[in-house]
C-alpha cells in the first residue's frame, strides 16, 4: 500500500504577533515549521504502516520554496519512506486551485497511490480547501475532518469524522483522500535510525518540466484568486474591566450582557 | 514570481523587512529587495506607507470566453434535521443587497430528500428563485453527490456568484464544486461587497486571524466564497414573499457516491457542539479539577449554551478533546464567549477571537486573555462563577 502525505511549511505562529501600537503584524525571527495538522496526517499514515511495516510505503510531498525541504527531512526522520519536493519559481503565488493542480500532477507522476492524507488545514492560508480540491482533481472520494481511521477490509476504511453538531461514520473505499484532525494520534518523535537515514536521503526536486506543466497553469499565473489588499483586523479597543467586589462584578457583568441581548440570559 | 518594489517610491526604511513572515526582504543599496523565498502573501504591501510595494497579478489576463453569459447570485441553502441553517438566511440577506446593487436576480439552491416547504423561508429572506433537487441519495450529506449536483446546476444556469456557509459541510464540499467548475474559491469570508467593476470583493481572515485579506476572482466564473456563520445579519423581508420554485431533475449518475454513510450522531446538552451554540463557556487549567467543570456545565445549561476548553484543560484531563477551542481545536464565533481560568495563549485566541462578546475571568490581571476580551473580570473564578450562576438563575 502506498500512502502519500501532503505537508506544508508554515511560519511559526508564536513568532507572528500584532504590534499593539501600529496594529501591524510583526515577525520575530523567521522560524518555520511543519503545519501542525500535517504532523497528525503523517502520524495517521505511520500508524497504518505500524500495522504492516513491510507492505506500506509512505511518501511525503510538499510544494514550496527550496527551504521547504526541511519539513520533508523532518517527516523522514519520523519514519516516512520517501519524499518529493515540488519547487520551481513558477509555482510561487499559487492559490488553492493552482496548489491542488500542481500536487495532483505530482501524485499522478508517483504512480499508483492508495491513500492520500492531508492536514485539516494550514495555519497560514487557513482555507482547508487543498484536500477536497486535490481529491476532486484526482477523481478520488474524500472525507474531511477525520478523527479516526479503521480498516473494515484490506481496501475499505471506516472513518469517523467530526461534523458541526457531532460525528458521522463513513465507509470509504480505497483509493481515497482524507484530511485529518489531531484526534488521529499524538505525533511520534524522531527516531535515531530514521534521522540518520533522512540526513543521507537525497530529496528529489520536481519543477514544471518534470511535471510537464506549462508556466501558465501553475503558481500565480494558474491561480484565480487575487489578494488585492491585506490589513490588520480591528481589535477590540473598548475593553472594560469590571471592578468591585465579586458580587458587584457578577451583577455588573450580568446587566451588561443582558442589555446586549445575549441569548439565554 | 514575487512582490514588486517600486524603487522610485522605496525610501529604504525597512518596515517591510520586519513584517515579512518568511524573511524574504532585505535592504540592498538603500532599497528593499525581495528574494525568491517570497510567498506573495501581501503582508508587506500594507505595511509600506509609501505605496512602494505591489503584488503581481494572477492569471494570464484572459477572461473565460463565455463570461458574459454568467448572471445572478446563488446561495446554497444548508439544512439540518429538516430546518434551514441560519447561515443560509444570513447569506441570503447579504446576497439580497449585493443582487440589488448589481440589478440581478437572487436564487437559492436546496438539495436533499423530501424537504417540502423549506423553500418558503428562502423566499422570505430574499430569494427570487429556489432551485430544488429532491432525491433519496441526497438524504444524507456526502461530498460527492452534493458537489456533483451543485456543480452541474451551476454549469447549466451559470450564476456569476455562488455563496455558501463556511460550516463543516460548506467547507468540505464547496471546494469540490470549485474544482469541478475550475474556478477560484475564497474561504471563510467575513465581508462581501461589489466593486466598481461589478466584481465580488471577498474579505477574509488568514494567519489565524492576525491579518485580513481582500480577494477578487477576476477571471473565474462563478466567483465563489464560503462565509462564516454569525457575521452577517439575517433579515426576514416579509412573512410571505413569493418567488419562483423550480424543481430540477439532473442525470442519475451525479448521485453516485463511492462513500457510504453508516451513522450520524448529534451531541446535545452542555456537551453539544461548541460550533453551533450561541453561548460558549470555556474553562482552562485554572479550573484545577475535572469536577470543577460541572460549574461551567451548569451555567451553560442555564443559558442553553455549550462548554468549551483550552488545550491546557484538555491535557489535564478536565475536558474532552472535542471541546478544545483553538488552533488545533475548533474555531468558534458565538454571541458570547466566556473564558474562565484561561491564560489566553495565541493558539487559543485564534479559535475564538471572532466571537461577538468575549468575557475573560482570571485572577491574574496580567493574563494575556485580557488583551482580547471586551469585558475583563479580575477575580477568583471559584468565587465569581457561583455568584454569576445565582444571578442567571434568578433572572430566568
Ligand atoms: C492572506 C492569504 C489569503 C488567502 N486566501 C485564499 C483563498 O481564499 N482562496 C485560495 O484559493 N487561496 C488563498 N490563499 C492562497 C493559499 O494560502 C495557498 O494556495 C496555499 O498554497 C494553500 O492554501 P492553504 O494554506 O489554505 O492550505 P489548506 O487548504 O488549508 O491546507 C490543507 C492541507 O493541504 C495540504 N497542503 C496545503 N498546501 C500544501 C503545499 N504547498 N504542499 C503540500 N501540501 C499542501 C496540507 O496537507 C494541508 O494540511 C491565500 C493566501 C494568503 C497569503
Ligand atoms: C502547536 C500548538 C498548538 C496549540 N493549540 C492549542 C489550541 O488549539 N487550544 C488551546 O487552548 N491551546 C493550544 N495550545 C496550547 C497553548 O499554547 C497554551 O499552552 C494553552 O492554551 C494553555 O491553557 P490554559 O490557558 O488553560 O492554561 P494556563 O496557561 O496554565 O492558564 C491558566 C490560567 O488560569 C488562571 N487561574 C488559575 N487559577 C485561577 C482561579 N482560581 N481563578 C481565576 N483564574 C485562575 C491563571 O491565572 C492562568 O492565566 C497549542 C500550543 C501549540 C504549541
Amino acid at each position: 500500500m502506498h500512502i502519500v502525505v501532503c505537508v506544508k511549511q508554515v511560519p511559526e505562529t508564536q513568532n507572528v504577533k500584532i504590534d499593539p501600537t501600529t496594529n501591524t503584524l510583526v515577525r520575530q525571527g523567521v522560524a518555520s515549521m511543519m503545519n501542525p495538522f500535517d504532523r497528525f496526517a503523517l502520524e495517521a499514515a505511520l500508524r497504518i504502516k505500524d500495522m504492516d511495516r513491510d507492505n506500506v510505503n509512505i511518501t511525503v510531498i510538499t510544494m514550496g520554496p527550496p527551504q521547504a525541504k526541511e519539513v520533508l527531512i523532518d517527516a523522514l526522520s519520523r519514519g516516512a519512506d520517501d519524499a518529493v519536493l515540488l519547487s520551481d519559481q513558477a509555482f510561487a503565488g499559487a492559490d488553492t486551485w493552482a496548489t491542488s493542480y500542481t500536487l495532483a500532477s505530482a501524485i499522478r507522476k508517483l504512480g499508483s497511490v492508495d491513500l492520500i492524507i492531508c492536514g485539516k488545514q494550514a495555519i497560514d492560508g487557513d482555507t482547508a480547501q487543498v484536500g477536497p480540491e486535490l481529491a476532486t482533481l484526482l477523481d478520488l472520494p474524500y472525507a474531511t475532518y477525520v478523527s479516526r481511521i479503521e480498516f473494515l477490509e484490506p481496501r475499505v476504511l471506516k472513518i469517523t469524522r467530526q461534523t458541526d453538531e457531532g460525528t458521522a461514520v463513513w465507509k470509504v473505499p480505497l483509493p481515497a483522500l482524507l484530511t485529518v484532525l489531531k484526534d488521529v494520534g499524538i505525533p511520534r518523535v524522531r527516531s535515531y535510525r530514521a534521522t540518520l537515514r533522512a540526513r543521507r536521503y537525497e530529496v528529489p526536486i520536481w519543477g514544471i518540466s518534470d511535471l510537464r506543466l506549462s508556466k501558465e497553469s501553475v503558481g500565480l499565473k494558474g491561480s484565480f484568486t487575487q489578494v488585492i489588499k491585506v490589513f490588520s483586523p480591528q481589535r477590540a479597543k473598548d475593553r472594560t474591566f469590571i471592578e468591585g467586589s465579586v458580587s458587584e462584578q457578577a451583577a455588573r457583568l450580568y446587566e451588561l450582557l443582558k442589555k446586549q441581548g445575549v441569548p439565554g440570559l | 514570481m514575487k512582490a514588486l518594489i517600486d524603487e522610485n517610491l522605496c525610501t529604504g526604511c525597512g518596515t517591510c523587512i520586519d513584517v515579512c513572515p518568511v524573511g524574504a526582504i532585505t535592504l540592498s543599496e538603500g532599497k528593499a529587495k525581495v528574494s525568491d523565498e517570497c510567498t506573495l502573501c501581501g503582508i508587506c504591501v500594507d505595511s509600506c506607507e509609501f505605496g512602494a510595494i505591489s503584488l503581481p497579478k494572477v492569471g494570464t489576463g484572459e477572461l473565460p470566453r463565455d463570461y458574459e453569459t454568467y448572471r445572478g447570485i446563488w446561495v446554497y441553502a444548508e439544512w439540518r434535521h429538516g430546518t434551514i441553517h441560519r447561515v443560509s438566511y444570513e447569506l441570503l440577506s447579504k446576497a439580497r443587497q449585493l443582487a440589488d446593487k448589481k440589478h440581478v436576480p437572487l436564487a437559492s439552491v436546496l438539495l436533499g430528500y423530501r424537504l417540502n416547504g423549506l423553500e418558503r423561508d428562502l423566499f422570505n429572506y430574499g430569494a427570487d428563485i429556489v432551485y430544488v433537487v429532491d432525491h433519496p441519495s441526497l438524504a444524507y450529506f456526502t461530498d460527492e453527490a452534493y458537489g456533483n449536483v451543485l456543480a452541474y446546476l451551476a454549469k447549466e444556469y451559470r450564476p456569476e456568484i455562488l455563496l455558501a456557509g463556511a460550516t463543516s459541510i460548506g467547507r468540505s464540499f464547496i471546494p469540490r464544486v470549485a474544482a469541478l467548475l475550475k474556478t477560484g474559491l475564497t474561504a471563510d469570508c467575513t465581508d462581501l461587497d461589489i466593486n466598481e467593476e461589478g466584481l465580488l470583493v471577498q474579505t477574509r481572515p488568514a494567519f489565524g486571524g492576525n491579518i485580513m485579506a481582500s480577494i477578487l476572482c477576476p477571471y473565474g466564473r462563478p466567483q465563489m466564497a464560503t462565509v462564516r456563520p454569525r457575521v452577517m445579519e439575517a433579515c426576514r423581508l416579509a412573512e410571505t414573499r413569493s418567488g419562483v420554485l423550480e424543481r430540477v431533475s439532473v442525470p442519475e449518475e451525479l448521485f453516485k457516491s463511492r462513500i457510504e454513510v453508516l451513522e450520524e450522531t448529534v451531541c446535545e446538552g452542555p456537551s453539544a457542539s461548541i460550533v453551533e451554540a450561541d453561548v460558549v463557556i470555556s474553562g482552562g487549567r485554572g479550573l484545577g479539577r475535572k469536577e470543577n467543570f460541572r460549574m461551567l456545565e451548569e451555567l451553560a445549561r442555564l443559558v442553553n449554551g455549550a462548554v468549551g476548553a483550552s488545550r491546557g484543560a484538555v491535557e489535564s484531563g478536565f475536558a474532552d478533546p472535542s471541546q478544545q477551542v483553538g488552533q488545533t481545536g475548533r474555531t468558534v464565533a458565538p454571541v458570547l464567549y466566556m473564558a474562565v481560568g484561561i491564560s489566553g495563549a495565541i493558539q487559543h485566541v485564534v479559535g475564538m477571537q471572532g466571537s461577538r462578546i468575549i468575557v475573560a475571568v482570571n485572577k491574574d490581571p496580567q493574563a494575556p486573555i485580557f488583551n482580547v476580551c471586551h469585558y475583563g473580570v479580575v477575580a477568583d473564578l471559584f468565587e465569581f462563577i457561583p455568584e454569576f450562576i445565582k444571578l442567571v438563575k434568578g433572572g430566568c
